[in-house]
């Protein structure tokens, strides 16, 4: 089909065509071109569908506004639901297809609910569907949620990726019209950084649009010379297809660029879109304005649309949007359309205009004080019936008809820190009010200067008074002569005698009626009308239909339309893909990933590895021949504890501690004493919140008499550096002493089992004797290893036997693990993974993360003596309160089953062995299990109800949730060498 | 007004004439036996019980705005009752039980849809976690599911199992959790309460309370003084800003939770489900929108919005279990001010001046929590004992050392 | 956000892990005889203000200072910004 509806003229490249697929139909088009103004020049008014009555729906604007005309846009996986026509660029290839519809776009099935619709009215809802009340979720709510919805995702993974990035300016200009030109010129020739931002493809906002000329140039030529100049200048950034989203605390502003959306598909490793956080000093908001339509009945058939938008496509894209139009009005700003369209050929049946004083025209009839009263059309405007004002009526042939209620300022911008607009009643409009955010000024039409000499000049006033801000000197700004028309409005919101329906919000179809029965029902309140009705709530967040809604429901209330308010105005000014919120964090690179240093060691051996945090660990590593991960750890076990098992335990959160008071410190920061221990000693310490409750636990190692080395859990590195800075900065702040995290400096791996000694001898250099009686239990030292390589030593043990950690500078870390594993091939030296270190912890009845679980306090861990009360440390006091001190408290203990083939899984709780099982009777609960390959059973800890005396007893483990019930034992936490005597040998 | 399908076809047949205001517009009496301070989700919740449940007459909400206008009317609309501790599922277990009846009991349909709720899980320590908490909801009378990861995909087949960065490991399911029309929550209440005679009077700020002998008697409002033999109050968010009208501190901090909606979607999510090794949640509305959220912005405010950094944060957390959602765009977000307590637990208890009485402290868990607020708040103020399920959430508990902490933070609110 | 740290200039507030109101350095003795009551309002009570708040910030992701900023809490607004220690030390905290 050739492009029927196309006229001269326009920002239109027709030297080339594009070819495009709108419903599996191809048309053409010309690059410049938007998806809606090529399906108009093809004379395709039918666009979309409403989303309740599924009325056929057309464009309504020309512009990011748009509610109606929206599409899946492209195929695939990148298939792109609610896609505005009105701002997709069009490029060869382009595939559309319309959505909301059941059937084909011209017979949609559900268009039924447009012939019910007097049951469906404003929360019908609400009042109906209760009955059976197991209905509703099997009935009536999947044939709601089935026709409810707009478009479809494709729902595979966006293959697309997506960028952020961070910009700094003296002045954000937002807006690249009339206004926010100047401004930025303003700006620019003062020498300040400059971005101006704007959501268009093609900057000059309303001058591409409309025919004025400034200076001796057209509107839109002058535009496109001033952005030239403005290219030209190295403190200027130019932002085109860029959307401004937000205005965030202190000149903060989020910005979305579209970098590849208006091609086929990114080039390789290109972002589709990149999410900018601009800092800015002062931003200047030069939004323009969105001309408003006007309701009356069947105000929504295709071809019908805002005067401006008609302008817009014969003015920049050569389309008239019918053969023959008319006009409906209560400005002067209509008649501009008519006299544009006049002049470029086009038909203009009638200009209707609600005013009495309606400027007449001898090109075409002006209909003076008349009303669109009704239309014809089933899938596009035909006729449009007109009261006049005698009373008479008459019809109008218009294939489309232009409607111009007048315009509301753009000011989302300046309410986004919940400003509140005000009522301005010579533009019948809210415009931004004095609590903008700080640091931002309001110009052009955004600010009510609707004129573009008015623009111009409001947007050099901005950017002086931003220059001002930032102690910039402005550069005078000469502007060209430009149209300056005054503002002629007659406030009209919809025709008021009418049985049929006023659309408001065309997309969710709220009617004139709806608001009327909002307020018969008591939903007054604006915020009520718009939950009630749903006005307001589209994909357009009521840019095109709020103003109409609380105009009338004022008229009903007896109020003003400044009380009766708006809605409050949210981020993002416009839709926003989740995509480029979310930058490239997704799938692995969600997180960062923290390796240990014998990471690729552990990889070559073929670990397996498991996410802690943000690092990942060995878990086990399986040797040929291991089918299950339970005979690798098993094995790791019984290595470890028969002779020695090497472990990388890096991940441990490390602080430096040094200073005179460090000792002091400690005894703060610990509810057990640290000032007695003796330099070369290492001590285990519990750390409390202030609340009272177990923090973390570790060890703190004196390497020196002002230098402790402090272990953390792995989880609470990071929480636990922060504690020890607070209360060293905030609550001791004369304290001698230093911290710092030295988590990423040390190489640190536990060598554990009998020959563990024998082992490290081979490694640590001659000099330094590591012999029980030279370096006992919980001795630690600075030493050197493989020939002068410095080192610490750490004579501690988490597995329960005679067992090291040794810590060498990060870098070294890999070449120790291969020369740990080399020398140890004697001992059969096998490396364990976190699985086999817990299968000994449990063994041994170390409290970890699942035991310190935020709710426990040091008498719950069965250390409640630890706590020092002839000194001051965090949570001492607190710790006493008496619900944390009853008689029947919960104690860790240890639990083994009855019969040792059963497990005894985590999760479960305990119940005595007789009585209900339920909540009331709730004895405690398992924290940790494993399988012990030493017991050849089952075993975990838990918490017990007064644990401390039932040693012994039986109980019963209770895990309805996996369906397990088990007698189980309640015994010592210490299963394995419960006197200590392995680690101390 | 009684409301039904043949109600709604009879209006439709002659023109909607019939239909009346759901609830009066009254001017405030000089004296009531019970003044409600706020006229959200919870207050009017507890005007329907004190009248409905609990036969109490001379009863008032009073509300400085619109009713519905805090937090039931911005929130993420699920309701669930998957808690872990002894103090909570009891509670939440009622809360539950409660709105599967609500909407035949009050005559409205709220749009209650038990569609379910999943928990991810991505590590070991999580699932013990997870089996510890679903088996204390069975203990307490509730439902629960250990789902596995294929499970999970049958329901969800979009969802991340190829390159998750934190793999899918299972899920904790609850199936009769869901999601709730929020804002019919509050009109459905206020239409329940008005009918049996409570007074709901909006645009009335309550500026200061009048005691005599110790005993609170009244308040004074934006419209004049109202009396009072008991006052109540239910403004959660605003409660330090209230209660320090009385000189009180509260354990609690004002906190800004964000959440998110996007465009209509066909239907994608059947219920809700919350990603474990992140901060985000995500279901579908009826309308089509995906309605998610996350984390709080972590600073104490009262600015009912917040800032891009837990935006991205929200959504990053969105990709990655839900990589298809990139196309969809997001439509609007809002912020929510949360009266976020020292434990994460709510309070509903009698304060230490006769004849006033408080309930908040809910952080980001109230509105699952109307029913059995407002219930368990009007039992409270009509019997002046707590209700057996609610009876863990006192005042003393800190002082006491009975904190009822489910993720274990202490007291420190933005964590919890 | 951006909070101007005294040491470092402006910098933007996800660098920082936020705790609280700025009352928990008035940590109280714990020798009184009012130290359970003192402890119990210190760790749990709070003015949560509309408006002014001084709070304390943790310059995680920088220089690891902890920093008291006054901040509207209603506007958002910083109009002070200090090291913790020193207004500890003001306030009369030492060892």
């Amino acid at each position: 089909m050739t492009q029927q509806n196309r006229i001269s003229g326009g920002q239109i490249d027709t030297s080339q065509t594009l070819k495009f697929t709108f419903d599996g139909k191809q048309y053409t088009g010309h690059p410049g071109d938007t998806l809606a103004s090529a399906l108009l020049a093809n004379g395709v008014r039918l666009m979309g569908r409403s989303f309740k009555y599924h009325r056929p729906r057309g464009v309504l604007s020309a512009g990011s506004e748009e509610p109606n005309a929206l599409v899946e846009l492209r195929g695939g996986a990148r298939q792109e639901p609610n896609t505005r026509a009105t701002t997709v660029e069009l490029y060869n290839g382009l595939l559309a297809n319309s959505q909301n519809r059941l059937g084909s776009l011209k017979f949609d099935l559900l268009a039924i609910n447009d012939r019910l619709s007097n049951f469906l009215t404003a929360g019908f809802y609400y009042k109906t569907f209760m009955w059976p009340a197991a209905f509703w979720e099997k009935l009536y709510e999947p044939i709601i949620r089935k026709a409810a919805g707009l478009g479809s995702l494709s729902l595979k993974e966006d293959p697309d990726v997506y960028d952020k990035g961070f910009l700094h300016c003296d002045v954000l200009i937002i807006g690249a019209g009339p206004a926010g030109l100047a401004a930025a010129l303003t700006a620019g020739r003062s020498g300040a950084s400059v971005i101006l931002a704007d959501e268009d493809f093609r900057m000059g906002g309303r001058l591409n649009s409309e025919t004025f000329t400034i200076g001796d140039a057209s509107g839109a030529d002058w535009a496109a010379a001033t952005v030239a100049e403005l290219a030209s200048l190295p403190n200027v950034r130019l932002m085109s297809r860029t959307t401004v989203i937000g205005a965030f605390d202190h000149g903060i502003y989020g910005a979305v660029e579209r970098n590849n959306d208006h091609v086929a598909t990114p080039d390789e490793g290109k972002p589709r879109q990149t999410l900018w956080r601009i800092y800015s000093k002062q931003a200047v908001v030069c939004a323009g304005a969105l001309e408003r339509p006007i309701g009356f009945e069947n105000n929504d058939r295709p071809g019908i649309m805002l005067a401006s938008a008609m302008r817009s496509y014969a003015n920049r894209w050569a389309v008239a949007a019918d053969k023959r139009v008319a006009i409906f009005t209560n400005n002067d700003d209509g008649h501009r359309a008519a006299a544009d369209l006049h002049a470029k050929g086009v038909k203009i049946s009638a200009v209707v205009d609600t005013r009495a004083d309606a400027p007449r025209n001898n090109d075409y009839e002006v209909l003076v004080g008349a009303q669109v009263i009704d239309t014809k059309g089933r899938l596009g405007l035909t006729f449009a019936d007109v009261r006049l004002a005698d009373g008479s009526e008459r019809t109008l042939e218009c294939g489309a008809l232009g409607m111009s209620g007048g315009w509301n300022p753009n000011v989302h911008m300046t309410c986004h820190q919940r400003g509140r607009p005000v009522w301005n009643d010579d533009l019948a409009a809210f415009v931004p009010g004095a609590d903008l955010p700080a640091g931002m000024t309001v110009a052009g039409a955004a600010n009510g200067d609707f004129s573009t000499a008015g623009a111009m000049a409001s947007g050099v006033i901005g950017a002086k008074s931003a220059l001002k801000a930032i102690g910039l000197k402005a550069k005078t700004t000469k502007l060209p002569q430009a149209e300056d028309a005054p503002i002629n409005i007659s406030a009209f919101w919809y025709v008021k005698e009418g049985k049929g329906r006023a659309w408001l919000d065309q997309q969710n179809d709220v009617t004139v009626k709806d608001v009327k029965l909002s307020h018969q029902e008591g939903f007054r309140s604006v915020e009520h009308l718009k939950r009630y009705t749903t006005l307001g709530m589209a994909t357009d967040q009521g840019k095109t239909s709020n103003m109409g809604g609380l105009a009338i429901m004022a008229e009903l209330a007896g109020k003003t339309i400044p009380e009766v308010g708006t809605t409050i105005f949210r981020p993002p000014y416009t839709p926003t893909a989740i995509g480029v919120l979310a930058g490239r964090a997704r799938g692995q690179e969600f997180h960062p990933k923290r390796l240990t240093p014998s990471h690729h060691w552990a990889k070559e051996q073929g670990a397996v590895f498991v996410e802690v945090g943000n690092w990942l660990r060995a878990q086990w590593f399986p040797q040929k021949g291991e089918t299950h991960w339970r005979q690798s750890v098993d094995r790791e076990v019984i290595a470890t504890r028969k002779s020695v098992g090497v472990c990388d335990v890096t991940t441990l959160g490390k602080i430096d501690v040094q200073g005179a008071d460090a000792a002091e410190f400690l005894n703060k920061i610990y509810c057990n004493g640290f000032a007695k221990l003796a330099v070369g000693k290492t001590r285990y310490g519990l750390m409390l919140r202030e609340d009272g409750i177990a923090m973390d636990d570790g060890t703190a190692a004196r390497m020196a008499e002002d230098h402790f080395v402090v272990t953390t859990t792995t989880a609470n590195a990071l929480g636990v550096y922060r504690h020890m800075e607070f209360v060293r900065q905030c609550l001791f702040p004369d304290m001698d002493v230093q911290l710092i995290s030295t988590t990423e400096a040390w190489a640190q791996f536990a060598v554990a089992g009998p020959n563990s000694r024998r082992l490290l001898q081979k490694i640590v250099d001659p000099e330094y004797d590591i012999s029980n009686e030279a370096f006992p239990f919980m001795a630690c030292g600075n030493i050197t290893i493989c020939g002068g390589l410095r080192a610490r030593l750490f004579r501690i043990s988490f597995s329960g036997e005679l067992a090291y950690e040794i810590a060498v500078p990060t870098r070294y870390g890999d070449a120790l693990m291969r020369r740990i594993m080399e020398e140890g091939a004697e001992f059969d030296v096998v490396p364990y993974g976190t699985e086999a270190l817990g299968v000994m912890r449990i063994e041994k009845g170390h409290a970890t993360g699942n035991e310190l679980n935020g709710t426990t306090t040091a008498l719950n861990l069965g250390m409640g003596r630890m706590v020092s009360k002839k000194k001051d440390s965090i949570g001492s006091i607190l710790s006493e309160r008496e619900g944390l001190n009853t008689d029947d408290v919960l104690m860790q203990v240890g639990i083994k089953p009855v019969d040792p083939s059963k497990p005894v899984p985590a999760g479960a709780h305990l119940m005595n062995l007789t009585g209900p099982v339920d909540a009331d009777h709730d004895q405690g609960y398992v924290t940790s299990a494993c399988y012990s390959p030493i017991l050849g059973h089952h075993i975990a800890l838990g918490f017990v109800k007064g644990g401390g005396n039932r040693k012994g007893e039986k109980m019963r483990l209770v895990s309805p949730l996996t369906k397990v019930e088990t007698e189980i034992e309640i015994v010592s936490a210490h299963f394995v060498d419960p006197e200590g005597e392995r680690l101390r040998a | 007004m009684r409301y039904s399908g043949l109600r709604v076809i009879k209006e439709a047949l002659t023109g909607h004439k019939g239909w009346t205001p759901a609830w009066r517009d009254p001017d405030p009496q000089s004296q009531y036996d019970y003044v409600i301070i706020g006229g959200g989700g919870h207050g009017l919740a507890t005007a329907y019980y004190l009248a409905k449940e609990f036969g109490q007459k001379k009863i008032a909400v009073l509300e400085k705005g619109w009713i519905g206008g805090g937090n039931v009317g911005r929130n993420t609309t699920i309701i669930r009752s998957n808690y872990l501790l002894d103090g909570n599922e009891p509670f939440y277990e009622f809360s539950l039980k409660l709105w599967e009846g609500l909407e035949q009991d009050f005559n409205y349909n709220a749009m209650v849809s038990q569609r379910g709720i999943l928990n991810l899980i991505h590590t070991d320590a999580q699932r013990d976690a997870f089996i510890r908490r679903g088996n204390a909801m069975f203990l307490n009378g509730a439902d629960a599911e250990l789902l596995t990861t294929r499970q999970i995909k049958e329901r969800y087949p979009f969802l991340n199992t190829n390159d998750a960065r934190f793999p899918i490991k299972g899920g904790l399911a609850q199936h009769r959790g869901g999601t709730v029309r929020h804002d019919a929550v509050a009109w459905g209440y206020a239409r329940g309460a008005d009918s049996r005679g409570v007074d709901i009077i909006q645009n009335c700020e309550v500026t200061g309370f009048r005691r005599e002998n110790g005993k609170v008697v009244g308040v004074e409002t934006s419209r004049g003084y109202i009396g009072a033999g008991k006052v109540g109050c239910a403004v959660a968010g605003s409660s330090s800003r209230l209660m320090s009208k009385v000189d009180m501190r509260l354990p609690m901090e004002s906190h800004v939770l964000q959440a998110f909606v996007s465009e209509g979607l066909k239907p994608v999510m059947p219920g809700v489900v919350t990603f474990g090794a992140g901060h985000f949640y995500c279901s579908q509305s009826d309308k089509g929108g995906l309605v998610f959220g996350g984390d709080i912005d972590g600073y104490n405010t009262y600015a009912q919005r917040g800032n891009l950094p837990v935006v991205e944060d929200v959504c990053e957390g969105g990709m990655a279990i839900f990589p298809a959602f990139g196309r969809a765009r997001l439509l609007r977000m809002w912020g929510g001010v949360m009266d976020m307590s020292m434990d994460g637990s709510p309070i509903i208890d009698r304060t230490h001046i006769d004849g006033l009485y408080f309930n908040g402290g809910w952080c980001y868990g109230g509105f699952k929590a109307t029913p059995a607020s407002g219930f368990c708040f009007a039992h409270l103020l009509a019997k002046d004992t707590p209700h057996p399920t609610a009876k863990a959430y006192r005042f003393d508990r800190f002082e006491k050392g009975l904190m009822i902490d489910e993720k274990g933070m202490g007291a420190q609110p933005n964590l919890h | 956000m951006i909070i101007n740290h005294p040491l470092l200039g402006p910098r933007d507030a996800s660098e920082f892990t936020y705790l609280g109101d700025a009352s928990l350095i008035d940590r109280p003795d714990w020798q009184s005889e009012t130290a359970a009551q003192d402890f119990y309002e210190y760790q749990y009570l709070r003015d949560n203000p509309a408006g002014l708040h001084q709070e304390l910030w943790f310059h995680e992701s920088g220089d690891r200072s902890w920093l008291v900023v006054t901040r509207n809490t209603l506007t958002h607004e910083i109009t002070d910004v200090q090291l913790a220690r020193d207004v500890a030390r003001a306030r009369g905290r030492s060892k």
